[in-house]
Protein backbone atom coordinates (compact mmCIF):
# COMPACT_ATOMS: atom_id res chain seq x y z
CA UNK A 1 0.00 0.00 0.00
CA UNK A 2 1.23 3.20 -1.22
CA UNK A 3 1.60 6.40 1.27
CA UNK A 4 -1.50 8.79 -0.51
CA UNK A 5 -3.38 5.99 0.17
CA UNK A 6 -3.05 5.75 3.95
CA UNK A 7 -3.16 9.65 4.48
CA UNK A 8 -6.76 10.13 2.45
CA UNK A 9 -9.60 8.65 3.91
CA UNK A 10 -11.81 8.92 1.04
CA UNK A 11 -14.07 5.99 0.43
CA UNK A 12 -12.94 3.65 -2.47
CA UNK A 13 -16.50 4.17 -3.74
CA UNK A 14 -18.86 6.99 -3.15
CA UNK A 15 -22.20 7.17 -4.69
CA UNK A 16 -23.68 10.65 -4.42
CA UNK A 17 -27.78 10.86 -4.69
CA UNK A 18 -27.83 8.54 -7.42
CA UNK A 19 -31.14 7.97 -9.59
CA UNK A 20 -31.42 5.36 -12.53
CA UNK A 21 -34.95 5.73 -14.26
CA UNK A 22 -35.29 2.74 -17.70
CA UNK A 23 -36.97 4.86 -20.08
CA UNK A 24 -39.33 3.60 -21.90
CA UNK A 25 -43.43 3.35 -22.85
CA UNK A 26 -44.10 2.68 -19.10
CA UNK A 27 -40.53 4.37 -16.92
CA UNK A 28 -39.24 2.39 -14.58
CA UNK A 29 -37.60 4.48 -11.50
CA UNK A 30 -35.25 1.99 -10.76
CA UNK A 31 -32.61 3.58 -8.19
CA UNK A 32 -33.34 7.09 -6.54
CA UNK A 33 -31.12 9.43 -4.00
CA UNK A 34 -29.57 6.62 -3.39
CA UNK A 35 -25.87 7.59 -1.00
CA UNK A 36 -22.98 5.26 -0.18
CA UNK A 37 -19.63 5.24 0.78
CA UNK A 38 -17.48 2.03 0.74
CA UNK A 39 -14.19 2.17 1.96
CA UNK A 40 -11.40 0.77 0.93
CA UNK A 41 -10.79 -3.00 1.75
CA UNK A 42 -14.38 -2.89 2.99
CA UNK A 43 -16.57 -5.87 2.26
CA UNK A 44 -20.46 -4.61 1.97
CA UNK A 45 -23.10 -6.76 1.05
CA UNK A 46 -26.27 -5.73 -0.45
CA UNK A 47 -29.56 -7.23 0.27
CA UNK A 48 -33.04 -6.58 -0.81
CA UNK A 49 -36.47 -7.68 -2.37
CA UNK A 50 -36.68 -9.19 -5.59
CA UNK A 51 -36.64 -6.10 -8.09
CA UNK A 52 -35.19 -2.97 -5.42
CA UNK A 53 -32.17 -2.09 -7.52
CA UNK A 54 -29.65 -4.69 -6.52
CA UNK A 55 -28.34 -5.44 -9.36
CA UNK A 56 -29.25 -1.85 -11.28
CA UNK A 57 -27.00 -0.17 -8.43
CA UNK A 58 -24.27 -2.95 -9.00
CA UNK A 59 -23.85 -2.36 -12.67
CA UNK A 60 -24.23 1.21 -12.25
CA UNK A 61 -21.35 1.08 -10.26
CA UNK A 62 -19.60 -1.74 -12.69
CA UNK A 63 -20.41 1.30 -15.34
CA UNK A 64 -22.39 -1.35 -17.49
CA UNK A 65 -25.55 0.53 -16.70
CA UNK A 66 -25.80 4.51 -16.78
CA UNK A 67 -27.46 6.47 -13.85
CA UNK A 68 -29.47 8.77 -14.99
CA UNK A 69 -28.58 11.23 -11.88
CA UNK A 70 -26.57 11.65 -9.18
CA UNK A 71 -22.89 10.65 -9.93
CA UNK A 72 -20.34 7.68 -8.80
CA UNK A 73 -16.85 8.04 -8.03
CA UNK A 74 -15.15 5.05 -7.94
CA UNK A 75 -10.78 5.46 -6.67
CA UNK A 76 -11.18 8.94 -6.91
CA UNK A 77 -12.21 9.30 -10.87
CA UNK A 78 -16.11 9.85 -11.59
CA UNK A 79 -17.10 6.49 -13.74
CA UNK A 80 -18.30 6.75 -17.26
CA UNK A 81 -18.33 3.28 -18.31
CA UNK A 82 -16.65 -0.30 -17.30
CA UNK A 83 -12.79 -0.38 -16.65
CA UNK A 84 -10.25 -2.93 -15.42
CA UNK A 85 -10.23 -1.61 -11.81
CA UNK A 86 -14.00 -2.64 -11.33
CA UNK A 87 -13.87 -6.13 -11.62
CA UNK A 88 -17.41 -7.97 -12.13
CA UNK A 89 -18.67 -11.41 -11.46
CA UNK A 90 -21.81 -12.73 -12.47
CA UNK A 91 -24.39 -15.51 -11.58
CA UNK A 92 -24.44 -16.98 -14.92
CA UNK A 93 -22.57 -18.26 -18.34
CA UNK A 94 -19.92 -15.51 -18.06
CA UNK A 95 -16.64 -17.84 -18.78
CA UNK A 96 -15.46 -18.66 -22.47
CA UNK A 97 -16.33 -22.21 -23.42
CA UNK A 98 -13.83 -21.92 -26.06
CA UNK A 99 -10.78 -21.27 -23.57
CA UNK A 100 -9.55 -23.93 -21.01
CA UNK A 101 -9.58 -22.64 -17.40
CA UNK A 102 -6.27 -21.36 -17.39
CA UNK A 103 -6.72 -19.24 -20.61
CA UNK A 104 -10.07 -18.19 -19.52
CA UNK A 105 -8.19 -17.00 -16.11
CA UNK A 106 -5.62 -15.33 -17.93
CA UNK A 107 -7.78 -13.30 -20.50
CA UNK A 108 -7.44 -10.14 -18.91
CA UNK A 109 -3.54 -10.75 -19.33
CA UNK A 110 -4.43 -10.98 -23.28
CA UNK A 111 -5.81 -7.46 -22.75
CA UNK A 112 -3.01 -6.12 -22.23
CA UNK A 113 -0.71 -7.62 -24.40
CA UNK A 114 -1.82 -6.49 -27.21
CA UNK A 115 -1.40 -2.38 -25.62
CA UNK A 116 1.83 -2.57 -23.22
CA UNK A 117 4.95 -3.56 -24.23
CA UNK A 118 5.66 -6.14 -21.97
CA UNK A 119 8.81 -7.84 -21.00
CA UNK A 120 9.09 -11.70 -21.06
CA UNK A 121 9.61 -10.98 -17.13
CA UNK A 122 5.90 -9.19 -16.80
CA UNK A 123 4.63 -12.20 -18.74
CA UNK A 124 6.49 -14.91 -16.20
CA UNK A 125 4.77 -12.97 -13.34
CA UNK A 126 1.56 -12.65 -14.85
CA UNK A 127 1.67 -16.92 -15.55
CA UNK A 128 2.48 -17.22 -12.04
CA UNK A 129 -0.12 -15.09 -10.63
CA UNK A 130 -2.83 -17.22 -12.84
CA UNK A 131 -1.65 -20.22 -11.06
CA UNK A 132 -1.29 -19.12 -7.80
CA UNK A 133 -4.60 -18.06 -8.46
CA UNK A 134 -5.79 -21.78 -9.79
CA UNK A 135 -4.23 -23.20 -6.63
CA UNK A 136 -6.00 -20.28 -4.42
CA UNK A 137 -9.92 -21.46 -5.88
CA UNK A 138 -8.63 -24.95 -5.29
CA UNK A 139 -8.41 -25.96 -9.06
CA UNK A 140 -4.52 -26.70 -9.39
CA UNK A 141 -5.13 -30.11 -11.54
CA UNK A 142 -7.73 -28.70 -13.98
CA UNK A 143 -5.99 -25.80 -15.29
CA UNK A 144 -6.48 -27.65 -19.05
CA UNK A 145 -10.22 -28.27 -18.67
CA UNK A 146 -12.94 -26.67 -20.35
CA UNK A 147 -15.66 -24.69 -18.92
CA UNK A 148 -18.17 -27.46 -20.04
CA UNK A 149 -16.35 -30.11 -17.88
CA UNK A 150 -16.54 -28.21 -14.49
CA UNK A 151 -19.49 -28.15 -11.94
CA UNK A 152 -20.99 -24.72 -11.41
CA UNK A 153 -19.28 -24.14 -8.26
CA UNK A 154 -16.06 -24.92 -10.12
CA UNK A 155 -17.07 -22.64 -12.99
CA UNK A 156 -17.76 -19.93 -10.45
CA UNK A 157 -14.07 -20.57 -9.00
CA UNK A 158 -13.05 -19.78 -12.10
CA UNK A 159 -14.68 -16.64 -12.86
CA UNK A 160 -13.71 -15.32 -9.88
CA UNK A 161 -9.88 -16.14 -10.81
CA UNK A 162 -10.37 -14.60 -13.69
CA UNK A 163 -12.09 -11.34 -11.97
CA UNK A 164 -9.03 -11.29 -9.38
CA UNK A 165 -6.49 -11.96 -12.06
CA UNK A 166 -5.99 -7.87 -13.13
CA UNK A 167 -5.88 -7.22 -9.33
CA UNK A 168 -8.99 -5.35 -9.41
CA UNK A 169 -9.13 -2.39 -6.30
CA UNK A 170 -13.26 -3.18 -6.33
CA UNK A 171 -14.54 -6.15 -6.81
CA UNK A 172 -18.51 -6.43 -7.82
CA UNK A 173 -20.23 -9.90 -7.48
CA UNK A 174 -24.33 -9.96 -8.45
CA UNK A 175 -25.11 -13.13 -6.83
CA UNK A 176 -22.34 -15.36 -8.01
CA UNK A 177 -23.39 -18.09 -5.61
CA UNK A 178 -27.40 -17.75 -6.69
CA UNK A 179 -27.56 -20.85 -8.53
CA UNK A 180 -25.10 -23.10 -6.05
CA UNK A 181 -26.20 -25.67 -3.13
CA UNK A 182 -25.71 -24.86 0.00
CA UNK A 183 -22.64 -27.45 0.70
CA UNK A 184 -21.02 -25.43 -2.24
CA UNK A 185 -22.27 -22.18 -1.17
CA UNK A 186 -20.31 -22.88 2.49
CA UNK A 187 -16.88 -23.72 0.81
CA UNK A 188 -17.29 -20.76 -1.28
CA UNK A 189 -18.21 -17.80 1.11
CA UNK A 190 -15.08 -19.64 3.04
CA UNK A 191 -12.93 -18.67 0.20
CA UNK A 192 -14.44 -15.58 -0.93
CA UNK A 193 -13.54 -14.54 2.91
CA UNK A 194 -9.55 -15.74 2.59
CA UNK A 195 -9.47 -14.15 -0.66
CA UNK A 196 -10.69 -10.99 0.34
CA UNK A 197 -8.01 -11.05 3.09
CA UNK A 198 -5.28 -12.32 1.21
CA UNK A 199 -6.02 -9.90 -1.82
CA UNK A 200 -7.01 -6.75 -0.07
CA UNK A 201 -9.88 -5.49 -2.50
CA UNK A 202 -13.08 -3.67 -2.15
CA UNK A 203 -16.17 -5.57 -2.31
CA UNK A 204 -19.52 -5.10 -3.20
CA UNK A 205 -21.94 -8.46 -3.11
CA UNK A 206 -25.31 -8.65 -4.17
CA UNK A 207 -27.30 -11.30 -2.49
CA UNK A 208 -30.76 -12.02 -2.15
CA UNK A 209 -29.38 -14.75 0.92
CA UNK A 210 -29.43 -12.59 4.07
CA UNK A 211 -27.22 -15.32 5.90
CA UNK A 212 -24.82 -15.11 3.27
CA UNK A 213 -24.77 -11.42 3.48
CA UNK A 214 -24.00 -11.36 7.33
CA UNK A 215 -21.69 -13.81 7.04
CA UNK A 216 -19.39 -12.41 4.34
CA UNK A 217 -20.37 -8.51 4.51
CA UNK A 218 -18.42 -5.98 7.24
CA UNK A 219 -21.91 -4.01 6.67
CA UNK A 220 -25.28 -5.29 5.16
CA UNK A 221 -27.13 -2.92 2.91
CA UNK A 222 -30.71 -3.15 3.00
CA UNK A 223 -32.47 -1.17 -0.51
CA UNK A 224 -36.60 -1.29 -0.63
CA UNK A 225 -38.30 -1.75 -3.51
CA UNK A 226 -39.95 0.81 -6.03
CA UNK A 227 -38.68 3.39 -5.76
CA UNK A 228 -35.18 1.44 -5.47
CA UNK A 229 -33.28 2.83 -2.27
CA UNK A 230 -31.56 2.81 1.05
CA UNK A 231 -33.81 1.56 3.83
CA UNK A 232 -30.98 0.88 6.73
CA UNK A 233 -27.36 -0.31 6.65
CA UNK A 234 -26.36 -3.02 9.45
CA UNK A 235 -22.83 -2.88 10.66
CA UNK A 236 -21.89 -6.53 11.63
CA UNK A 237 -20.70 -6.74 14.74
CA UNK A 238 -18.09 -9.58 13.95
CA UNK A 239 -14.70 -9.55 13.39
CA UNK A 240 -12.41 -10.97 10.59
CA UNK A 241 -11.65 -15.02 10.68
CA UNK A 242 -15.23 -15.88 10.82
CA UNK A 243 -16.14 -19.48 10.66
CA UNK A 244 -19.18 -21.54 10.15
CA UNK A 245 -20.00 -21.66 13.78
CA UNK A 246 -20.97 -18.28 13.98
CA UNK A 247 -24.15 -18.85 12.13
CA UNK A 248 -25.39 -20.64 15.28
CA UNK A 249 -24.91 -18.07 17.54
CA UNK A 250 -27.57 -16.42 18.85
CA UNK A 251 -26.04 -12.73 17.82
CA UNK A 252 -26.07 -13.56 14.20
CA UNK A 253 -29.55 -15.41 14.12
CA UNK A 254 -30.94 -12.28 15.60
CA UNK A 255 -29.64 -9.98 12.90
CA UNK A 256 -30.75 -12.18 10.58
CA UNK A 257 -34.33 -12.24 11.55
CA UNK A 258 -33.95 -8.65 11.78
CA UNK A 259 -33.00 -7.95 8.48
CA UNK A 260 -35.14 -10.49 7.12
CA UNK A 261 -38.57 -8.99 8.67
CA UNK A 262 -37.26 -5.72 7.72
CA UNK A 263 -37.05 -7.08 4.10
CA UNK A 264 -40.40 -8.45 4.69
CA UNK A 265 -41.89 -5.21 5.43
CA UNK A 266 -40.26 -3.28 2.70
CA UNK A 267 -41.28 -5.68 0.09
CA UNK A 268 -45.07 -5.02 0.47
CA UNK A 269 -46.04 -9.09 0.31
CA UNK A 270 -47.86 -8.58 3.34
CA UNK A 271 -51.64 -9.19 1.43
CA UNK A 272 -49.83 -12.32 -0.89
CA UNK A 273 -49.30 -14.24 2.19
CA UNK A 274 -52.95 -13.57 3.63
CA UNK A 275 -54.07 -14.84 0.27
CA UNK A 276 -52.20 -17.93 0.34
CA UNK A 277 -53.47 -18.62 3.74
CA UNK A 278 -56.92 -18.06 3.22
CA UNK A 279 -56.56 -19.99 0.00
CA UNK A 280 -54.97 -22.86 1.97
CA UNK A 281 -57.51 -22.74 4.41
CA UNK A 282 -60.13 -22.63 2.21
CA UNK A 283 -58.47 -25.76 0.92
CA UNK A 284 -58.91 -27.68 3.89
CA UNK A 285 -62.30 -26.96 4.33
CA UNK A 286 -63.30 -28.46 1.04
CA UNK A 287 -61.43 -31.83 1.85
CA UNK A 288 -63.57 -32.23 4.71
CA UNK B 1 -26.83 -54.51 -26.54
CA UNK B 2 -28.56 -56.56 -23.87
CA UNK B 3 -31.17 -55.23 -20.92
CA UNK B 4 -29.75 -56.22 -17.48
CA UNK B 5 -32.12 -56.43 -14.81
CA UNK B 6 -30.21 -53.86 -12.48
CA UNK B 7 -29.82 -51.09 -15.15
CA UNK B 8 -31.67 -48.26 -15.40
CA UNK B 9 -30.21 -47.11 -18.92
CA UNK B 10 -33.31 -45.07 -20.32
CA UNK B 11 -35.95 -46.71 -23.18
CA UNK B 12 -35.07 -46.08 -26.90
CA UNK B 13 -38.12 -43.92 -27.22
CA UNK B 14 -37.33 -41.97 -23.42
CA UNK B 15 -37.53 -38.16 -24.49
CA UNK B 16 -34.02 -36.89 -25.79
CA UNK B 17 -32.54 -40.35 -24.68
CA UNK B 18 -29.48 -41.63 -25.42
CA UNK B 19 -28.70 -44.04 -28.30
CA UNK B 20 -25.45 -45.93 -29.01
CA UNK B 21 -23.94 -45.61 -32.10
CA UNK B 22 -24.60 -48.59 -33.71
CA UNK B 23 -28.44 -48.04 -33.15
CA UNK B 24 -28.15 -44.76 -34.56
CA UNK B 25 -26.35 -46.44 -37.94
CA UNK B 26 -29.29 -48.92 -37.91
CA UNK B 27 -31.72 -46.57 -37.95
CA UNK B 28 -30.42 -44.11 -40.52
CA UNK B 29 -29.84 -47.74 -42.74
CA UNK B 30 -33.21 -48.25 -42.45
CA UNK B 31 -34.33 -44.95 -43.03
CA UNK B 32 -32.20 -44.72 -46.65
CA UNK B 33 -33.06 -48.49 -47.67
CA UNK B 34 -36.73 -48.36 -46.86
CA UNK B 35 -37.84 -45.45 -49.73
CA UNK B 36 -35.62 -46.90 -52.28
CA UNK B 37 -37.17 -50.27 -51.64
CA UNK B 38 -40.15 -48.46 -51.98
CA UNK B 39 -39.23 -47.08 -54.86
CA UNK B 40 -38.21 -50.63 -56.32
CA UNK B 41 -41.18 -52.49 -55.51
CA UNK B 42 -43.41 -49.23 -56.90
CA UNK B 43 -41.49 -49.02 -60.14
CA UNK B 44 -41.16 -52.99 -60.89
CA UNK B 45 -44.76 -53.94 -60.39
CA UNK B 46 -46.04 -52.69 -63.07
CA UNK B 47 -48.62 -50.30 -61.30
CA UNK B 48 -46.80 -46.77 -62.62
CA UNK B 49 -46.03 -46.07 -66.20
CA UNK B 50 -41.94 -46.17 -66.60
CA UNK B 51 -41.95 -42.04 -67.30
CA UNK B 52 -43.70 -41.77 -64.74
CA UNK B 53 -41.57 -43.82 -62.15
CA UNK B 54 -38.14 -45.40 -63.85
CA UNK B 55 -36.90 -48.28 -62.23
CA UNK B 56 -33.44 -47.78 -59.38
CA UNK B 57 -31.69 -50.11 -62.32
CA UNK B 58 -32.12 -47.89 -65.43
CA UNK B 59 -31.28 -45.07 -63.36
CA UNK B 60 -28.17 -46.66 -62.42
CA UNK B 61 -27.33 -47.54 -66.02
CA UNK B 62 -28.37 -43.92 -67.40
CA UNK B 63 -26.36 -42.59 -64.62
CA UNK B 64 -23.70 -44.71 -66.11
CA UNK B 65 -24.17 -44.17 -69.68
CA UNK B 66 -24.16 -40.54 -68.60
CA UNK B 67 -20.86 -40.67 -67.02
CA UNK B 68 -19.43 -42.20 -70.05
CA UNK B 69 -20.63 -40.69 -72.76
CA UNK B 70 -22.39 -37.46 -71.96
CA UNK B 71 -19.30 -36.09 -69.40
CA UNK B 72 -21.47 -36.20 -66.32
CA UNK B 73 -18.16 -35.11 -64.29
CA UNK B 74 -17.75 -32.10 -66.10
CA UNK B 75 -21.46 -31.11 -65.38
CA UNK B 76 -20.97 -31.97 -61.49
CA UNK B 77 -17.72 -29.83 -61.50
CA UNK B 78 -19.40 -26.54 -63.74
CA UNK B 79 -22.91 -27.34 -60.81
CA UNK B 80 -20.35 -27.69 -57.58
CA UNK B 81 -18.08 -24.44 -58.65
CA UNK B 82 -21.62 -21.89 -59.48
CA UNK B 83 -22.69 -23.05 -55.68
CA UNK B 84 -19.74 -22.93 -54.41
CA UNK B 85 -18.79 -19.54 -55.62
CA UNK B 86 -22.00 -18.14 -55.03
CA UNK B 87 -22.17 -19.33 -51.55
CA UNK B 88 -18.31 -18.31 -50.90
CA UNK B 89 -19.39 -14.86 -52.31
CA UNK B 90 -22.54 -14.68 -49.85
CA UNK B 91 -19.84 -15.35 -46.74
CA UNK B 92 -17.65 -12.90 -48.08
CA UNK B 93 -19.78 -10.24 -47.63
CA UNK B 94 -22.60 -11.70 -45.43
CA UNK B 95 -20.66 -12.73 -42.68
CA UNK B 96 -18.52 -8.89 -41.97
CA UNK B 97 -22.17 -7.22 -42.83
CA UNK B 98 -24.26 -9.74 -40.39
CA UNK B 99 -21.54 -9.38 -37.54
CA UNK B 100 -22.12 -5.26 -37.58
CA UNK B 101 -25.37 -5.74 -37.85
CA UNK B 102 -25.19 -7.96 -34.80
CA UNK B 103 -23.43 -5.73 -32.68
CA UNK B 104 -24.16 -2.30 -34.09
CA UNK B 105 -27.58 -1.05 -33.29
CA UNK B 106 -27.63 1.41 -35.80
CA UNK B 107 -26.30 -0.91 -38.52
CA UNK B 108 -29.16 -2.92 -37.60
CA UNK B 109 -31.71 -0.41 -38.04
CA UNK B 110 -30.45 0.82 -41.40
CA UNK B 111 -30.06 -2.39 -42.58
CA UNK B 112 -32.15 -5.37 -41.18
CA UNK B 113 -35.66 -4.15 -41.92
CA UNK B 114 -34.55 -3.77 -45.46
CA UNK B 115 -32.98 -7.41 -45.76
CA UNK B 116 -36.20 -8.59 -44.53
CA UNK B 117 -37.88 -6.92 -47.49
CA UNK B 118 -36.06 -8.22 -50.16
CA UNK B 119 -35.48 -11.75 -48.57
CA UNK B 120 -39.21 -12.33 -49.41
CA UNK B 121 -38.69 -11.71 -53.33
CA UNK B 122 -38.35 -14.65 -54.98
CA UNK B 123 -35.02 -15.59 -56.45
CA UNK B 124 -36.52 -17.10 -59.94
CA UNK B 125 -37.86 -13.17 -60.55
CA UNK B 126 -34.17 -11.73 -60.89
CA UNK B 127 -33.80 -13.95 -63.37
CA UNK B 128 -34.43 -11.25 -66.46
CA UNK B 129 -32.91 -8.66 -64.63
CA UNK B 130 -29.58 -10.39 -63.78
CA UNK B 131 -29.67 -10.96 -67.71
CA UNK B 132 -29.96 -7.46 -68.37
CA UNK B 133 -27.54 -6.43 -65.97
CA UNK B 134 -24.61 -9.25 -65.97
CA UNK B 135 -25.56 -10.79 -68.91
CA UNK B 136 -25.77 -14.75 -69.55
CA UNK B 137 -22.03 -16.00 -68.80
CA UNK B 138 -20.77 -17.52 -65.44
CA UNK B 139 -21.85 -14.61 -63.82
CA UNK B 140 -24.96 -14.83 -64.21
CA UNK B 141 -25.56 -18.05 -62.60
CA UNK B 142 -23.33 -17.31 -59.37
CA UNK B 143 -25.28 -14.49 -59.24
CA UNK B 144 -28.97 -16.09 -59.04
CA UNK B 145 -27.19 -18.34 -56.58
CA UNK B 146 -26.25 -15.52 -54.42
CA UNK B 147 -29.35 -13.42 -54.69
CA UNK B 148 -30.78 -16.86 -53.32
CA UNK B 149 -28.36 -17.45 -50.52
CA UNK B 150 -27.15 -13.87 -49.35
CA UNK B 151 -30.09 -12.24 -47.60
CA UNK B 152 -30.57 -15.32 -45.63
CA UNK B 153 -27.28 -15.57 -44.85
CA UNK B 154 -26.72 -11.89 -43.67
CA UNK B 155 -29.42 -12.35 -41.11
CA UNK B 156 -28.65 -15.67 -39.63
CA UNK B 157 -25.30 -14.49 -39.07
CA UNK B 158 -26.17 -11.39 -37.29
CA UNK B 159 -28.86 -13.61 -35.19
CA UNK B 160 -25.69 -15.99 -34.45
CA UNK B 161 -23.46 -12.77 -33.13
CA UNK B 162 -26.99 -11.65 -31.21
CA UNK B 163 -26.97 -14.41 -29.55
CA UNK B 164 -23.83 -14.17 -27.60
CA UNK B 165 -24.48 -14.11 -23.63
CA UNK B 166 -24.15 -10.69 -22.52
CA UNK B 167 -22.05 -11.49 -19.64
CA UNK B 168 -19.70 -12.81 -21.58
CA UNK B 169 -19.18 -9.44 -22.98
CA UNK B 170 -19.74 -7.69 -19.89
CA UNK B 171 -16.93 -9.77 -18.31
CA UNK B 172 -14.37 -8.67 -21.03
CA UNK B 173 -15.93 -4.92 -20.89
CA UNK B 174 -15.20 -5.52 -17.19
CA UNK B 175 -11.78 -6.69 -17.43
CA UNK B 176 -10.77 -3.78 -19.62
CA UNK B 177 -11.30 -4.71 -23.12
CA UNK B 178 -11.92 -1.94 -26.12
CA UNK B 179 -14.44 -2.42 -28.20
CA UNK B 180 -12.19 -4.07 -30.97
CA UNK B 181 -10.94 -6.50 -28.45
CA UNK B 182 -14.69 -7.74 -27.40
CA UNK B 183 -15.92 -8.45 -31.10
CA UNK B 184 -12.15 -10.39 -32.00
CA UNK B 185 -11.35 -11.98 -28.54
CA UNK B 186 -15.31 -12.53 -27.37
CA UNK B 187 -18.36 -12.00 -29.91
CA UNK B 188 -15.92 -14.05 -32.94
CA UNK B 189 -15.16 -16.56 -30.87
CA UNK B 190 -17.85 -17.34 -29.16
CA UNK B 191 -20.13 -17.25 -32.09
CA UNK B 192 -18.00 -19.04 -34.68
CA UNK B 193 -19.46 -22.66 -33.87
CA UNK B 194 -23.00 -21.08 -34.69
CA UNK B 195 -21.92 -19.35 -37.47
CA UNK B 196 -20.17 -22.92 -39.03
CA UNK B 197 -23.73 -24.24 -38.73
CA UNK B 198 -25.25 -21.46 -40.63
CA UNK B 199 -22.48 -21.87 -43.28
CA UNK B 200 -23.62 -25.61 -43.66
CA UNK B 201 -27.26 -24.87 -43.75
CA UNK B 202 -27.26 -21.80 -46.37
CA UNK B 203 -24.67 -23.84 -48.17
CA UNK B 204 -28.04 -26.58 -48.66
CA UNK B 205 -30.10 -23.53 -49.64
CA UNK B 206 -27.49 -22.59 -52.44
CA UNK B 207 -27.83 -26.18 -53.89
CA UNK B 208 -31.78 -25.55 -53.57
CA UNK B 209 -31.00 -22.48 -56.29
CA UNK B 210 -29.14 -24.57 -59.04
CA UNK B 211 -31.56 -25.72 -60.87
CA UNK B 212 -32.97 -22.18 -61.08
CA UNK B 213 -29.46 -20.71 -61.98
CA UNK B 214 -28.81 -22.95 -64.63
CA UNK B 215 -32.41 -22.09 -66.19
CA UNK B 216 -29.96 -18.84 -67.12
CA UNK B 217 -28.56 -19.80 -70.67
CA UNK B 218 -26.89 -22.79 -69.35
CA UNK B 219 -25.53 -25.30 -71.65
CA UNK B 220 -23.76 -27.31 -68.62
CA UNK B 221 -24.47 -28.58 -65.30
CA UNK B 222 -26.69 -30.96 -62.95
CA UNK B 223 -29.16 -28.26 -62.92
CA UNK B 224 -29.43 -28.13 -66.83
CA UNK B 225 -29.54 -31.93 -67.33
CA UNK B 226 -32.26 -32.20 -65.93
CA UNK B 227 -33.97 -29.35 -67.25
CA UNK B 228 -32.89 -31.03 -70.90
CA UNK B 229 -34.17 -34.02 -69.49
CA UNK B 230 -37.47 -32.59 -68.98
CA UNK B 231 -37.39 -31.74 -72.29
CA UNK B 232 -37.44 -35.32 -73.79
CA UNK B 233 -38.88 -37.29 -70.85
CA UNK B 234 -36.68 -38.87 -70.11
CA UNK B 235 -37.27 -39.41 -66.05
CA UNK B 236 -34.64 -41.94 -65.39
CA UNK B 237 -32.33 -38.60 -66.22
CA UNK B 238 -33.96 -36.21 -63.96
CA UNK B 239 -34.08 -38.93 -61.23
CA UNK B 240 -30.11 -39.47 -61.92
CA UNK B 241 -29.69 -35.45 -61.20
CA UNK B 242 -31.19 -34.98 -58.93
CA UNK B 243 -30.66 -37.86 -56.47
CA UNK B 244 -26.73 -37.27 -56.97
CA UNK B 245 -27.62 -33.17 -56.06
CA UNK B 246 -28.61 -35.24 -52.82
CA UNK B 247 -25.53 -37.18 -52.50
CA UNK B 248 -23.14 -34.18 -53.58
CA UNK B 249 -25.44 -32.30 -50.33
CA UNK B 250 -24.98 -34.92 -47.91
CA UNK B 251 -21.31 -34.73 -48.33
CA UNK B 252 -20.77 -31.36 -48.30
CA UNK B 253 -22.95 -31.45 -44.85
CA UNK B 254 -20.62 -34.38 -43.31
CA UNK B 255 -17.91 -32.39 -44.33
CA UNK B 256 -19.03 -29.33 -43.01
CA UNK B 257 -19.89 -31.47 -39.82
CA UNK B 258 -16.57 -33.43 -39.24
CA UNK B 259 -14.87 -29.62 -39.84
CA UNK B 260 -17.52 -28.95 -36.91
CA UNK B 261 -15.62 -31.19 -34.45
CA UNK B 262 -12.07 -30.58 -35.36
CA UNK B 263 -12.48 -26.83 -35.26
CA UNK B 264 -14.78 -26.61 -31.67
CA UNK B 265 -13.60 -29.50 -29.72
CA UNK B 266 -14.55 -27.98 -26.46
CA UNK B 267 -17.86 -27.47 -27.96
CA UNK B 268 -18.16 -31.81 -27.98
CA UNK B 269 -16.53 -32.79 -25.44
CA UNK B 270 -18.39 -35.30 -23.15
CA UNK B 271 -18.98 -33.85 -19.71
N1 LIG C 1 -33.10 -3.11 -18.73
C1 LIG C 1 -34.16 -2.75 -17.99
N2 LIG C 1 -35.19 -2.08 -18.55
C2 LIG C 1 -36.27 -1.71 -17.82
N3 LIG C 1 -36.41 -1.95 -16.52
C3 LIG C 1 -35.42 -2.62 -15.89
C4 LIG C 1 -34.25 -3.05 -16.59
N4 LIG C 1 -33.44 -3.70 -15.72
C5 LIG C 1 -34.08 -3.65 -14.54
N5 LIG C 1 -35.27 -3.01 -14.63
C6 LIG C 1 -36.21 -2.75 -13.52
O1 LIG C 1 -35.52 -2.09 -12.49
C7 LIG C 1 -35.90 -2.61 -11.23
C8 LIG C 1 -34.68 -3.10 -10.49
O2 LIG C 1 -34.16 -4.24 -11.16
P1 LIG C 1 -32.89 -5.03 -10.63
O3 LIG C 1 -32.59 -6.10 -11.60
O4 LIG C 1 -31.81 -4.08 -10.32
O5 LIG C 1 -33.44 -5.65 -9.28
P2 LIG C 1 -32.73 -6.67 -8.30
O6 LIG C 1 -32.81 -6.09 -6.93
O7 LIG C 1 -31.39 -7.05 -8.80
O8 LIG C 1 -33.73 -7.91 -8.39
P3 LIG C 1 -33.40 -9.47 -8.23
O9 LIG C 1 -33.23 -9.72 -6.76
O10 LIG C 1 -34.64 -10.14 -8.75
O11 LIG C 1 -32.18 -9.78 -9.01
C9 LIG C 1 -36.93 -3.67 -11.48
O12 LIG C 1 -38.21 -3.12 -11.27
C10 LIG C 1 -36.74 -4.04 -12.93
O13 LIG C 1 -37.97 -4.41 -13.50
MG1 LIG D 1 -30.51 -8.90 -9.56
Amino acid sequence: MDASKVVTLAPKIRVRSLGKIFEGPRPVVALEDINLDVQDNEFVTLVGASGCGKSTLLRIIGGLEYHTSGEVIAGGRAISGPGSDRAMVFQHYSLYPWLNVIDNIRFSRRLRVNREDLTSADVERASGRADALLNLMGLPSMADAFPSQLSGGMQQRVAIARALMPRPEILLMDEPFGALDAQTREVMHDLILHVFRLEKSTIVFVTHDVEEAIYLGQRVVLLAPRPGRIDTVYKVPFGAGRRQELKHTREFLDMKKEILERIRETSGMKTDTDLLERMSRAAGQGEE
Amino acid sequence: MARNGNSARPGLWSIRGPMSQRRYWIFAAIGLLVPIAAWWLIATSGFVEKVFMPAPGSVWSRTMLWLQEDNLLADMGISIYRVTMGWALSAVIALPLGLLIGTFRPVQALLEPLTDFIRYMPAVAFIPLVMLWIGIDEGSKIAIIFIGTFFQMVLMVAEDVRRVPSAQIEAAQTMGATRGEIIKLVLLPSAKPALLDTMRVTMGWAWTYLVVAELVAANSGLGYAILKAQRFLQTDKIFAGIILIGLIGLVIDQLFRLAHRKAFPWMHLKS
